[in-house]
Formats: structure tokens, sequence, C-alpha cells
């Protein structure tokens, strides 16, 4: 570096710079401290209880759906990690979702196939074009709620019912020993992958692929099929069954949350769809055109020349989807779903008042989730990144 | 839409920054009008007609405090807020008094901020099931679906119910009146609960009013009145004796057709009601013809009930409790004295 010029400091450009930004630092600083005094302060005049000491009180509400386990005697605190955990079950679900159907149009739109490529566009342009809430509306209101009555299910046997109160598949239920069933599924599955490494690495050596297809099968369905005879059927399943007012039963998935994992999922996919088609028309041309003249099929070079270099170019505006689907999964309450924003930042707030202490607590929820999502597709971004490039 | 809450609560939260003016009577006159905060609809409460006119018992009374400043029941602006939000709004000054069937609670008055000004209707909550379910008491909603509304105290009333009956039923809670009532309409859940003036009209909104019924059982009270913003004790005194006055004027016989010959009345509670005898009117910083104000331009508490809710009205809910305390109900208003 070189020598800089010695000067008075007020004179010198890069003490002066400091110095105005330090002002600035400084000046932000007392707007902030200013906000928080005159709330508490208002707070106190107004007569409003504060603090957190409310997350301890006794809720007193129900929650129409807990993954963990929760009752009306439980606290507010507890409630907060209801609604969170809502949350996270329907954005990751819809993540999942939306990530495959997106790609999936995506990749359509792009497709010589010209019905496939304008159907494609079609959904796009229609479904980008319509506002989130009015879709999740649609698919609750105008879809799922116009199924029949419970005791007119529309079903497949016992293995599919379908009413407006849900829909109920058997679930499977882990009796005694099942996890040595698991275990014998899962050595089944590292076996066959150590197995498949082998005969690659085999090929490689010496041009020689040893079959080994064959033994597959009979590890990972074999195995645990001679270890369920062996332990005498540890799993059962559970069916749904009319009784009362509904079916009691078997897995159920509520209409709340099909109906949020179908709005944001359907919705998403329409932008993720035009990350992946951006993505995959920024692989230089002549890539696919080496992969063709080697005489890859056309699924091959999408799959391995095309996509894995348009991954670079999909994942940061893809997180940035993630975020947002994670986000507008706080619509959820117009419908009914119980998400953080439904529980606690409505029924919570509504019963202590709290405003400032539960906003604050929301809104750390949701910057660190959305912190976290786009800290781990960095690592992707990172872990893929071109040798040599920054 | 719950954006919403976020922004009023960074508004509370700035509008909390700037000095509240403790005197909302000085606001209002400076503005010309009076701000009040009302439901999004609710049928005989706070509901706009099919002209655009707002009207019902809450929207009344915010008629009458009006009338009593200005002599003009129309210079009020009405806000519309979710039942989620009002408490909120209110206390970032959206608005000068919430008349908003809201229930008055220990919890509201005491740790919220809040001043109720007395009650304008004592409800209570009760169910609504379809006629074909052939239920016919709470009792037997045993494993049930119910939809109720977020940000009323009818969330926790039915989960206490649940619990001292052992009922076990699931409430799904939306966000406003229009989706759960939607809801339960669709068939998602086997029962509504909510307030049953709430019911009464949210079930006007079905697609066949006659094939639901309202169950007898009532499993809260919901003394439902005006609220004001804690600390304004002026305030505060005029809104409750608008409500007063209104009762008075309904105990004493006063209505908007006869208050004009009622001025020349020779009775002393009637004198002083109108402002013939005694500086009532002064002492709450009005004219001395406050209550006639009230009467002649939004009528007595009796007319107002009728006019929203009662017996001619769709809602047709008899007066029960809300009747006169020397009638057979437990309305009952302070002298004017």
């Amino acid at each position: 570096m070189a020598e800089r010029p010695r000067r008075a400091v007020w004179r010198d450009t890069h003490w002066r710079s400091i110095f105005a930004q330090a002002l600035v630092l400084v000046a932000l600083a007392g707007v902030a401290a200013w906000l928080v005094h005159n709330a508490a302060d208002a707070l106190t005049r107004r007569h409003v209880a504060s603090g957190f000491g409310f997350l301890e009180h006794t809720a007193g509400f129900s929650i129409s759906q807990t993954l963990i386990d929760y009752s009306e005697e439980m606290s507010y605190g507890r409630t907060l990690w209801v609604g969170l955990l809502n949350t996270l079950l329907v954005s990751a679900v819809s993540i999942v979702l939306s990530t495959i159907l997106g790609f999936i149009v995506g990749i359509g739109r792009l497709s010589s196939n010209w019905l496939v490529a304008k159907l494609c566009t079609i959904y796009i342009e229609t479904l980008r074009n319509i506002p989130l809430l009015l879709q999740i509306l649609f698919w609750y209101f105008g879809v799922l709620q116009t199924l029949p009555v419970p005791r007119q299910s529309m079903t497949l046997g016992s293995w599919l019912v379908l009413n407006n109160r849900g829909v109920y598949v058997p679930e499977v239920v882990f009796g005694h020993g099942s996890w040595i069933v698991i275990a014998t599924f899962l050595f089944g599955l590292a076996a066959s992958f150590g197995l498949y490494r082998w005969a690659q690495h085999t090929q490689q050596r010496t041009g020689k692929r040893p079959v080994v297809g064959w033994a597959m099968p009979l590890l990972i369905i074999g195995l645990p099929v001679v270890a369920t005879f062996a332990l005498g059927h540890p799993f059962s399943l559970s069916w749904p069954e009319l009784s009362g007012f509904q079916y009691q039963g078997g897995l159920s998935i509520n209409p709340e949350l099909a109906g949020m994992t179908t709005g944001l999922s359907i919705y998403t996919a329409a932008y993720i769809a035009e990350i992946v088609r951006a993505g995959l028309l920024s692989v230089a041309r002549g890539q696919r055109e080496a992969a063709e003249a080697l005489g890859l099929p056309r699924q091959r070079v999408l799959w391995l020349v095309l996509i894995p270099q348009a991954m670079r170019v999909i994942i940061p505006p893809l997180a940035s989807e993630y975020l947002s689907l994670t986000k507008n999964s706080s619509l959820a309450i117009a419908i009914g779903y119980p998400d953080l924003v439904s529980v606690f930042a409505g029924t919570v707030l509504n019963q202590t008042g709290q405003a400032i202490e539960i906003l604050s607590i929301t809104m750390a929820i949701y910057l660190a989730l959305s912190l976290i999502t786009s800290g781990l597709m960095n690592l992707y971004s990172y872990a893929h990144r071109l040798e040599g490039s920054a | 839409m719950k954006l919403r809450t976020l922004v009023l609560g960074l508004l509370a939260a700035a509008a909390m920054a700037v000095p509240a003016s403790a005197n909302t009577l000085d606001n209002v006159r400076k503005n010309g009008f009076l701000r009040c905060g009302v439901s999004e609809g609710q049928p005989g409460f706070s509901n706009p007609d099919a002209k655009g006119n707002w009207t019902g018992l809450d929207v009344d009374y915010c008629r009458a405090v009006a009338a009593a400043i200005f002599n003009d029941p129309n210079k009020v602006r009405f806000v519309p807020v979710s039942f989620a939000e009002r408490f909120t709004a209110l206390q970032a000054g959206q608005f000068d008094i919430l008349s908003h069937n809201t229930t008055w609670t220990m919890d509201r008055d005491v740790g919220q901020g809040l001043e109720f000004i007395g009650v304008d209707f004592y409800d209570g909550q009760g169910f609504m099931v379809r006629k074909s379910s052939g239920i016919t008491s709470a009792l037997q909603l045993k494993g049930a679906t119910l939809c109720t509304q977020t940000g009323t105290t009818s969330e926790l009333n039915a989960a206490d119910y649940s619990r001292a009956h052992n009922l076990g039923y699931k409430v799904i809670v939306y966000q406003k009146a229009s989706e759960y009532i939607a809801a339960y309409d669709a068939g998602r859940c086997d029962g509504a609960t909510t307030d049953r003036s709430g019911l009464a009209g949210d079930r006007l909104k079905l697609k066949n009013p006659a094939d639901h019924i309202l169950l007898p059982e009532t499993i809260s009270k919901e003394p439902l009145g005006p609220a004001v913003r804690q600390g304004d004790q002026q305030w505060g005194d005029l809104c409750r004796w608008v409500l007063f006055a209104m009762v008075n004027a309904e105990e004493l016989n006063v209505n908007s057709k006869n208050v004009d010959q009622m001025m020349n009345s020779t009775s002393p509670e009637v004198r002083r009601l109108l402002g013939k005898e005694g500086g009532f009117g002064q002492e709450l910083t009005l004219t001395a013809d406050w209550a006639y104000r009230i009467i002649k331009r939004v009528g007595n508490y009796g007319e107002v009930y009728e006019r929203a809710v009662g017996t001619g009205t769709p809602l047709k809910l008899p007066r029960g409790l809300n009747n006169l305390w020397n009638k057979g109900g437990i309305m009952y208003a302070p002298p004017i004295r």
C-alpha cells in the first residue's frame, strides 16, 4: 500500500469518511434508543403492562393442529412453539413441493413440444399474476370446502378418504421390534449404495462393470421382509373410520394445511419455474451442443450437463423464493391454519395485549428463519462455486 | 392482512413516541368530527346497509356522542377495524372511541390500558349448529369441530367449556367473521361459536338461515360496551354519561318523538335530564341541552335497541337481560343529579 501523505486529521479523506460513518451510526443508535425509551414511557403512562412475564401465564385456548403435546393448561410460551412448528411444517412441505413443480414447469417451458411449452407458459403467467391470498382462499373455500361432508366421503376403499374435513390415509403403527426392520432397510440401502460405488469404481479401473443389479432389491426389500416375518409383523395399519362427527384413526391432513400447502406451492412454483428457465438459458449454448455431439441422449444432456451448471445461477434467487414462501405462510390465518402469526401474533396478542413484545418476538423469529435459510443456500453456493472464482 | 397488525403495532410504537394529547375532547372539537372504531360488519351492531350507511347499536352510540358534542349525529367518521387489531388501533390513536361489541374483561380493563365506559348490551356466548345434526344441547358436541373468529373472548370460553365438561371438541380459528361463517356454512365445522348476538347476526349470512339453530346453553358472561383510552378522565366521563343519559331517558319515557313536549315536563328527573335544572352539561364541558340533543337526534336506549337488533329487525333479539331493571332486565343507569 502506498504511503499516504501526512495531513491534519480533519483534512484527511480517510479519517473524514470514518468520522462521517461514525456520526451516522451514533445518530441511528440515538433514534433507536429514543424510540425504545418513548415506547416504554408511553406504555407506562397508558397503563399497559409490559415485559415478557406473560410467556409463563396459562394460555387457556385450544389450537386445532399441534405437532407437539399441547393443552389449554400450558403456557403462552408453549403456544409460541406450537405456532412456530406449524409454520415450519407448512413452509417445509411447500418448499419441497414448489421446488419439484417449479423445476418441472420451468424445464417444460423450454420444451420443444409446443403444447407442453405453451401450457407451462400459461401456468406461469396466470399464477404469478393472481394475488396469493386469493389463491389460498380459492383452494380452501372453492375446492377443499366443496368436497362432500364426512358421511358422504369420497373413498377408495379404506385407503383414501376425502371429505371437507380433510384427507385421510391409513397410518403405519410402529409396533414392538419395528426399529429392527427399519435398521435392516437402512442397512440394505447403504449396502446397495456401496455395491453401486464398487461397481462404478471397477468399471472405471477395468472397463468391465460387474453385474450387481440383482443384489439390490434383495438387500433393500428382501432383508426387511425377512425381518418382518421373523419378528412376527411388528407393523400394523391404523385405518380411518367414521365415528361420531368425523373420521378417526389413520393419518389425517386437515383442509387448512392442505389449502395452505397447495396455495403456497402452486404460487411459488410459478416463480421458481422462471428462475429455473433463466438458469438453463444462462448455460452457454456450446455446452449443449458439445453434449449432443458426444451423442448423449436429451435427458442426460439436461440432467448431467445443463442443470448442474444452471444451479449456480438458480440457487441465489431460489433462496429468496424460499424466504418469500416462508413469510407468505403468515397468510395462514385467513383460512384458519394455526401458524405462528395466527396463534402467537394473533390470539396471544389479543389475550394479553402485549403488542410490542409479541411483535418483536415474531419478527425476530421470521428474521432468524430467513437468515438460516439464506445461510444454508449460501453454503450450497459456496460448495458449488466455480474453481478459481471468488 | 396480518401485515396490518405489524404496521399497526409499529404505528402504536411510533404514535406513543409522540406525546399523546391527553385531551381527546379538544381533539374531537378541533377535528370537527368524532372518530369511532367499529367492526368490519356485524349485523345489528355496526354494519353498512345497502346504501352504505352504517347501522346498528354500536354505531348509534357513537352518533349519540357526536350529537351531544356537535348537535349533529352525522359528525362521526366510522373506522372499521378487525377484532384482532381494535385495541392496538385505539391505543395508536386511530379513533377516539372504540364501539365494537367489545367484552368488558378484567385484563382488558386493567392490563391493556383500556377504560370501559359501561355496558350497552349484555350478551353471552352460545353455539349454532345445523338442525339436521339432531343436536339439541352443547353437551352433545363431544368430539365436534367448531369454527370461530380470532381476537374475541370466544376462543377462551369455548376452551373453558370444553375442559369443564370434558367435550374435547376442536376449535378452528379464522381471522374474520365472514371467513368463519363461510367455513361453517361449507360444512368444515359442526358448529359455530361466538356471542349469541353475533351468531344471530352471522346466521343471516348463511345460505339457508332457517336450517340452523342456536343451542340453549349460554356459556359465558359477555358484557359488551364501548371503551376509550385509559388516562383521559374527562373524555371517559363524557362517553359514560352519554350512555347513561340514553338509558335514563328510556326509564323516564323520554324518546325522540316526545322530547320536545318533555321539555315542558314538571318532573324534576326529566328536567335535570333535559338541562332545565342543574348544570350537568357544563360539568361535562357540553351545553345544557346535551341529553336533549342525544334523544332528539338519535333516540333513547330502547329506541336504538329496537331499531338495531329488536324483534322488528332480522336479528329478532328479545330485550331479555337488556331490558330496564324495572322491567325484568338488568339495564340500569345511575341517576343524573
